[in-house]
């Protein structure tokens, strides 16, 4: 069943979607066409980070396009990472969006449990994470899972 | 029809070709990016495939039938690029590893055995990486001045600045024949003048020149040339460099071993002649005999006639991509070969290729291993489509029908 995008499913900058919930709305695409749209509204509502704070240091190095992500720490307890991500792909973005879903406001040890890929695969994004796609996908979810590591 | 008229039969070409028989999910392969490694004719992987399964065995070294008949093979590939770019003999050619082997090759022998501090090698600013690189590893090593010449907003070399920058001192001019990015033809011929009058010798990096036209080092008189086989519709793995046999003569050996020498003793060794001083250890054998196949290929065909076809391509995608909106093309020099950059303003390279690859349309994106190039056009990647013999009018639009896509998507 195929459906014009944005009706039903949509996500306020607010709203809190868990992976599964976005696992069940892709369930309810038929086509990649509507997969894309829909990560790359996702994508659209992302905060930008500020011109400023995208510097060398906050860039993941190799890849397409570019990419830049900022980790916040909050102490808690429990301590918790959040994460803010940036890219001058729409696609990108909206994969990012993904990571944040997948990774943002967990603690470390949450963190570093999460199997990224088998979730992506529920996704069908997979393909996203191969390392010769060089999107910065497979580089994002290192840096946050690294992140967690020197946290934890 | 007149007897010079040629019928170029694109059909029976691409039948020649079996990726284009499969499909991946479900469409046909649009194949647009022969500018990072094109793909190959049926005639080069059975030519492949009957070496290794009967007349393989190391070259120039055994006594007996099999050893005797690749060596002859491996030979005859040398002679088949000779005759290619008309060489004066087929010394004249050194198999090498690929094009960014060769350009070492000649920064590590003809460089630091031949130049010293203070000569100056020029470059242009729309080299790819293999051919700026290198020259900066030797100016670091050997305290020699590298030199960018600036190119103009439409993607030609800026010639009165050239010619600010050509002295007594350039020893070497290095310098794409065609850019892999904008697909700019350089001016080799006066370049190669100019750069004689003041004594300099001429490299070329022929990666993207070779495909795309009729190549005669001899009328060119360039001193190097430089391609790789994988671009040529051969296989990959090994490359050519073509030298004046005088100056290989000149350079020290490059790598060390087997095959390269006359003689070793203990205390010494002694070189052996060209091309075997630069060919140390077991040479890609069947690659090169691969690239001999790939060869005659083209050449059955013609370079003129495949030329002539890219040509075709590249004004109809030219023309078609204008109706794109937003679209703009980098790289807009009269003398152009079939291979074409651009941007969208709604859409980043990378999300253009994503949908594309979606349409079956593979094109390559990125800063093409030419990042002094994207700074001098202010972008920080760009896409691009680069044409082969076996591309159509049809993979045009496909092509530009799935441009209109992403326009959909993002604009």
């Amino acid at each position: 069943m195929g459906r014009p995008h944005g009706e039903r499913v949509t996500l306020s900058q607010n709203e809190k979607l868990t992976i599964d919930e976005l696992v069940e709305n892709f369930e309810l695409f038929d086509d990649w066409e509507d997969r894309y749209r829909y990560i790359i509204d996702l994508g659209k509502k992302l905060p930008n980070l500020a011109e400023e704070e995208k510097t060398e240091a906050n860039k993941i190095r190799g890849c397409m396009s570019q990419v830049w992500i900022i980790p916040e720490v909050h102490e808690g307890p429990p301590k918790t990472l959040s994460f803010r991500i940036d890219s001058d792909a729409h696609i990108v973005r909206g994969l990012a969006a993904v990571m944040l879903i997948l990774f943002s406001g967990k603690t470390p040890e949450e963190i570093l449990a999460i199997d990224a890929d088998a979730k992506l695969k529920e996704l069908d994004l997979d393909s996203h994470i191969s390392p010769n796609r060089r999107n910065g996908v497979a580089s994002m979810i290192q840096t946050i899972q690294n992140m967690a590591k020197i946290s934890a | 029809m007149t007897k010079d008229e040629v019928v170029y039969d694109v059909d029976a070409y691409r039948a020649d070709f079996p990726v284009f028989s499969k499909d991946i999910r479900g469409k046909p392969v649009i194949y647009l990016d022969s500018g990072a490694s094109a793909q190959k004719p049926q005639a080069v992987l059975d030519r492949m495939m009957a070496v290794y399964a009967g007349e393989y065995a190391n070259v120039h070294r055994g006594a007996y039938w099999l050893s005797e008949r690749s060596t002859t093979l491996y030979e005859e590939a040398r002679e088949t690029v000779r005759a290619f770019i008309n060489a004066e003999k087929a010394e004249e050619v050194v198999f090498t590893m690929g094009a960014t082997d060769a350009i070492n090759l000649v920064a590590m022998t003809f460089g630091r055995g031949l130049l010293t501090a203070g000569d100056e090698v020029i470059i242009t600013e729309l080299e790819h990486h293999s051919n700026i690189v290198p020259w900066q590893m030797l100016r670091d090593d050997k305290g020699i001045v590298l030199k960018f010449a600036p190119i103009t907003d439409a993607g030609e070399l800026d010639m009165p600045a050239f010619d600010g920058l050509l002295t007594d001192k350039t020893k070497l001019v290095a310098m794409a024949h065609t850019s892999n990015v904008l697909g700019t033809i350089l001016p080799v011929e006066t370049v190669i003048e100019k750069a004689h009058a003041v004594g300099a010798r001429v490299l070329l990096d022929g990666c993207q020149g070779i495909v795309h036209c009729p190549v005669d080092v001899q009328a060119l008189d360039v001193d190097f040339y430089v391609f790789s086989s994988h671009k040529l519709y051969g296989p990959t793995g090994v490359g050519v460099l073509y030298a004046k046999y005088a100056l290989l003569d000149a350079m020290p050996p490059f790598r060390g071993g087997g095959d390269m020498i006359a003689s070793v003793t203990k205390e010494k060794s002694e070189w052996a002649d060209p091309p075997a001083k630069f060919e140390a250890g077991t040479p890609p054998i069947v690659q090169a005999v691969g690239l001999g196949a790939a060869i005659n290929y083209v050449t059955a065909i013609g370079m003129e006639a495949i030329a002539a076809h890219e040509h075709d391509l590249l004004l109809y995608a030219t023309q078609r991509m204008a109706s794109v909106p937003g679209l703009t093309i980098h790289g807009t020099a009269t003398n152009k070969a079939a291979v074409i950059s651009f941007t969208m303003e709604s859409a980043h390279p990378h999300d253009m290729a994503t949908i594309l690859d979606r349409a079956g349309v593979c094109i390559r994106v990125g800063h093409h291993c030419a990042q002094p190039l994207m700074e001098r056009l202010g972008v920080s990647a760009t896409a691009r489509a680069s044409f082969g013999l076996y591309n159509t009018r049809a993979d045009v639009d496909a092509f530009v029908k799935a441009l209109e896509k992403v326009h959909a998507f993002f604009g």
